[in-house]
Formats: structure tokens, sequence, C-alpha cells
């Protein structure tokens, strides 16, 4: 990366134009370069870690490899072909849209009431909040771990307390096995990932309710506005921007989720609770062509959910 | 724990004094919210409780099937450095800590340079740290695993690079909000007296925006820290893999190590979220800059 920064004006020098004209042109080069020498560094580094290894999987998807990674040469479209006669790929397609707009609808949702519930000033505020943080802050696959766990058929908390309760008849049956039952297993990992989901919504539009200036509601209190009508009127439009924000991120992590359905089941039985982002993880092990494809489609529907963000809130303009 | 407890509450005791001299009553309405909000964070912390539960039951109560263990036991958190805990631990720390000082060395001049000048370019950057923001390594780990694995460097060396450069954006964001923040008259003004541009970066503008550069270090530790998919997949053997992978490795073909599990898990997760309290106010603003500005 330091190659390009010191390499650059080196060339210049060596440059045989006349000496009249090689001063103010030397100039400019080293104008044009001294940005290099500050961001060059970031973009060697995204370069190598983010930029390559797009192209490299575009590459990869177009390549035929034996089954422990032995290349055989060009393959054309066979890999996408491959994937798109897999006959579980509809279901996943169809399973990857439901636990992205579940899991970040219910999250946005929630986190509007939590948002307001966390901002009123009650005594004990910033404990309280401070609680909300941990599923952010611990490890994904150690949370689902933990509600993997907690859903043991046998000897899970949930169940013991479901037996409890008197809604459970008896441990080790079928309708104590949550994840056993692909259906069960589903909404169960959607519930996790609400809930580490939660803390990061929930504080970007906490700090998105402290934009909102106080006067704005002191005037609706004059004006005899109800809650109802003051909440709808002056804090959701002023949250917008908030709001897009956390529902962009959410829709990236949730849609790039992994540690929560591996964790949890493996995204089995079968590929039966796997999303796009687990069943690539499946192929990987073996077709690694195929999963190329797979993540070639993923990277696909990333770009066009960002163009779609970047289009709504016309990111450009603001940053020039 | 209890040093963030104690940290927690004196914080509290500050805004506290500082309402004390507003109008502030507790209102029957307030009493709901404040009830509410409570219950809500007991909701949030249950798993960890359980995780610290299940971690000190004794092995002969593992299947119980009470609440709370009648006894105590301490041994899941002695015997598990036997399993090659401490391997995983240490390699853990080279990778968050690796990684942390990479992103401190390339994100510092970057948000520097951004903050202060307008350079042709520059929206070209601030595009492309977006999109490293957007595309997380899941998406790209076809293309992670095979680039890395024909570089031939150490699993440890390619996982503090994956880690540096996918948490890059957050670290650039908020250094760039902070080196904005501070006028650069202040520079100049030392320039002034004699002192040169990395002098004034050093002595001036570095310690002001100290907080910012703490949040970005902390922030990038935590996330390489607790990064499992490339680490599982580039690690190779589990045993000499960070701590995600080697606690993914107790849960075995057909029985499950849940007493290690979670003792390690414990000893993997409690820091962490302490650490992440101390920069919670700041870190919403690094996650969401890039798409607001």
């Amino acid at each position: 990366m330091a190659d390009t920064v010191t390499g650059t004006p080196g060339a210049t020098k060596a440059d045989p134009t006349p000496r009249a004209r090689r001063q103010p042109r030397g100039r400019r080069a080293l104008r044009l370069m001294s940005p290099l020498l500050w961001v060059g560094p970031a973009i060697a580094l995204i370069g190598v870690v983010v930029l390559w290894p797009v192209y490299v999987m575009f590459k990869t998807a177009f390549q035929h490899f034996t089954a422990n990674g032995f290349y055989l040469g060009p393959a054309g479209w066979k890999n996408f072909k491959n994937l798109f006669n897999e006959p579980d790929l509809p279901s996943i397609l169809t399973r990857t849209v439901v636990w992205v707009v579940v899991v970040v609808g219910v999250t946005m949702v929630l986190s509007l009431a939590l948002a307001e519930l966390f901002n009123q000033r009650f005594p004990g505020r910033r404990v309280a909040r401070w609680a909300l943080i941990a599923p952010w802050a611990a490890s994904v696959l150690m949370t689902a771990f933990i509600f993997r766990w907690a859903l043991d058929p046998n000897y899970g908390v949930v169940n013991i307390f479901l037996h409890d309760i008197g809604v459970l008849d008896s441990y080790g049956s079928n309708q104590a096995d949550w994840l056993g039952r692909p259906d069960a297993a589903f909404a169960w990992m959607m519930v996790v990932a609400i809930f580490v989901s939660l803390p990061f919504s929930t504080y970007a539009l906490l700090a998105g309710l402290q934009t909102i200036p106080h006067e704005l509601y002191e005037a609706a209190r004059v004006d005899g506005a109800s809650k109802w009508r003051t909440y709808r009127s002056i804090t959701l439009p002023l949250l917008r921007p908030a709001f897009l924000v956390a529902l962009l991120i959410n829709v990236i992590n949730v849609f790039n989720s992994f540690p929560i359905i591996w964790g949890m089941t493996r995204g089995g039985p079968g590929y039966e609770t796997a999303t796009t982002t687990v069943f690539m993880f499946q192929l990987k092990q073996a077709f690694i062509g195929e999963s190329a494809a797979m993540s070639v489609i993923n990277f696909g529907l990333v770009i066009v959910v960002v163009l779609v963000f970047l289009k709504v809130t016309r990111w450009r303009d603001q940053v020039t | 724990m209890s040093t963030a407890v104690a940290t927690a509450t004196r914080s509290e005791g500050a805004v506290a004094s500082r309402r004390r001299r507003g109008r502030r009553r507790l209102t029957p309405r307030l009493l709901i919210a404040s009830v509410a909000a409570y219950l809500i964070a007991i909701i949030f912390l249950l798993p960890y409780v359980e995780m610290v539960i299940t971690a000190l039951r004794p092995p002969s109560e593992l299947q119980a099937r009470n609440y709370v263990p009648e006894h105590w036991d301490w041994t899941n958190f002695t015997s598990i450095w036997k399993t090659g805990f401490g391997t995983n631990l240490r390699v853990s720390l080279q990778i968050a800590g690796g990684a942390t000082l990479l992103v401190l060395i390339v994100a510092l001049p970057a948000a520097y340079y951004t903050a202060r000048r307008k350079f042709r370019l520059r929206v070209v950057f601030l595009l492309l740290v977006l999109a490293t923001q957007m595309f997380q390594p899941a998406a790209l780990l076809v293309g992670i695993q095979r680039q890395f694995t024909s570089y031939g460097l150490s699993p440890v060396s390619s996982l503090i690079l994956v880690n540096a450069g996918f948490n890059l954006a957050f670290a650039v964001w908020i250094l760039n909000a902070y080196f904005s923040s501070i006028p650069a008259e202040l520079e100049e003004a030392a320039m002034v007296d004699g002192t040169s541009r990395l002098g004034a970066l050093g002595r001036i503008t570095l310690p002001l925006a100290l907080p910012g550069v703490v949040t970005a270090l902390i922030f990038t530790f935590i996330a390489a820290w607790n990064e499992f998919i490339v680490a599982l997949t580039l690690s190779g053997d589990p045993t000499k893999g960070p701590l995600t992978v080697a606690i993914n490795n107790y849960i075995g073909q057909y029985s499950v190590d849940w007493g290690h599990l979670f003792a390690g898990s414990v000893i993997a997760t409690i820091p962490v979220i302490i650490l992440f309290a101390l920069i919670e106010g700041k870190v919403v603003g690094g996650l969401t800059a890039g798409s607001i500005k």
C-alpha cells in the first residue's frame, strides 16, 4: 500500500519535461497525490479486504471446482443453472423474504414503542437503558446458544416454565422439541433475531428523538393537540431520517445473519430452516462454485436495497 | 461487573443532580412507564442470567429441571482451561487487538483528512467507506475464503485484515465527526506558534478527539471479538481458532458440552458487555453517520 503512495512522485521526477514546465506540474502532481498519503492506506485496506473478494467471488461463480476445491476449468453459467435447479431453492428464497420482512418489521415497530418508553424521564432511566444493550454487545452466536439450551426438549428452562404453568404435558415430547420442528424452530429463531436487533434500533430512534426540538411539542400543546396527534404529526415525520437508517442497517444485518440459524439448527433439518445466507454456507462445504453463485445473487440483492435507500434519502446531495 | 455498575450509578447520580434543579414529579403515568421499563430491562437481561446460572451448575444438576441449582459450582470455570480454552482466548486477543490497531492506524489519517479538506474523490472515498459498511463479510464469504487461502497468510493475520477492513467504516465516521467538530483555527494557532502540522494534530486535535478514538477502538475490538462466520471459515483447526469458533465446537455431533460452552460464553461475553456500556452513548452516531450524511 505504501508503494503506490511513494512510487508516483518518483515517477514525475523521471519525467523528461523542460525545466520551466516541470515545477508547476510537479506541484500539481504532488497536490493530487497528497490526499492519497492520508487516505491511501484506508483505500488499500478496503481494496484488499472488500473489493478484491467481490471480484474473486464473481470469478468463482463461473468456475468449476471439485468437492475438495480442485479447479477443473471454466464453468460458464453451469453453477447458476445448478443453483436454480436446487429443489429447495424456492422455499429458501421465500423463507429469506419472510425472515427479513418479519424480523425487521417487528423490530422497527417494537423499537418505536421502546424508544418512546425509554425516552420518558423516569428515575433510574440510565440503568434501565443500560440493560438493553446486553444482546447488542454480546456475541450473537452465544445468545443463539442460550436460546438453544433454553429450548432443550428435556431440560430447557422454557419447557420447564411451560410445564410448570401447565401448557406443556410431558418433557421430551414432540411438543417440547421446538427446534426439531422446522416451523417452530424458524419462529423461535425470528424471536432471537428480533431480540438481538432491538437494542440498536431502539438506541438509533432514541438518538433521533433527541434531535426533535422541544419547542415543537410546546407549540402542539398550546394548540391543544392530543398526544396521539402530536406523535403522528411531529414525532413520526421528524423521526424519519433516524428510522430509515435504522431500517436499512437492520435489513442488511438481518439478511446477512448467520450465527442465529447456524447456532440453533445449522439450517436443518435438511435445508428447512435455512435462509440464502445459511444456504450459501451449506453449499460452500462441497459445491464452492454453486455457493459463489448463491453469493452473487445475495450480493445483487444487497446492492438493490442500498441503491433504493440512496435514492430515497438522496445521500450524495448531502455529502457534497 | 461491579465496576461497571459503579460507573453506571455514578453517572446516574450526576444526571439526577443535574436534573434536580428542574421540575420532576413522579406522576402515575411516569410510575407506570418506569415499571414497564424495568420489566423490559429485566427481560433483556434474563437470557444472560440463564447463561451464568447454567455455567455455575454442577454437572450433576445440569438435568435437574429447577430454575436455580441447589449448589453452585465453579468447576466449569476451572476445567475449561484443560480443553485448550487458553489458546482460543489468546487467539481472540491477537485478532481483536491486531484489528483494532490496524483500524486506528488506517482510519485516523483518512478521517482527519476528509474532515479538514475538500479534495477531489472525497465523495468517492466516502461512498467506498459506506460500501464496506453495507457489505458484510457473510455476503462476500466465498471470495474472502478463496482469496485469503491463496495468500498463504496465517488464519490470525487473515482475520486481523478482514475484521479491520469491515470495521473501518465505523472508525472513519466517528473520527470524522469528532475532527469536524474541532475548529481548524485551533490547529492554525498552534502552527503560528511554531508547531508543525503533525505536532498540532498530535498535541491539539487528537487529545480533543480522544473520546471518539476510544469509542472507535472499543467498538472495533468488540466487533472482531464477536465475529463468527469468517473465523469459522478461515480458522481450519477449531482448537486454534478464536473464542466464537471454540465455543461453537462444544456442540458435538451427538452431545453438547453445555457446562463448558456457557462457562466459555461468560468469560467471552461479560467483559465485552461492560466495555460496550462505556461507549454506549456514542455507538449509534458511528453506525448511522455514513448513511445520514
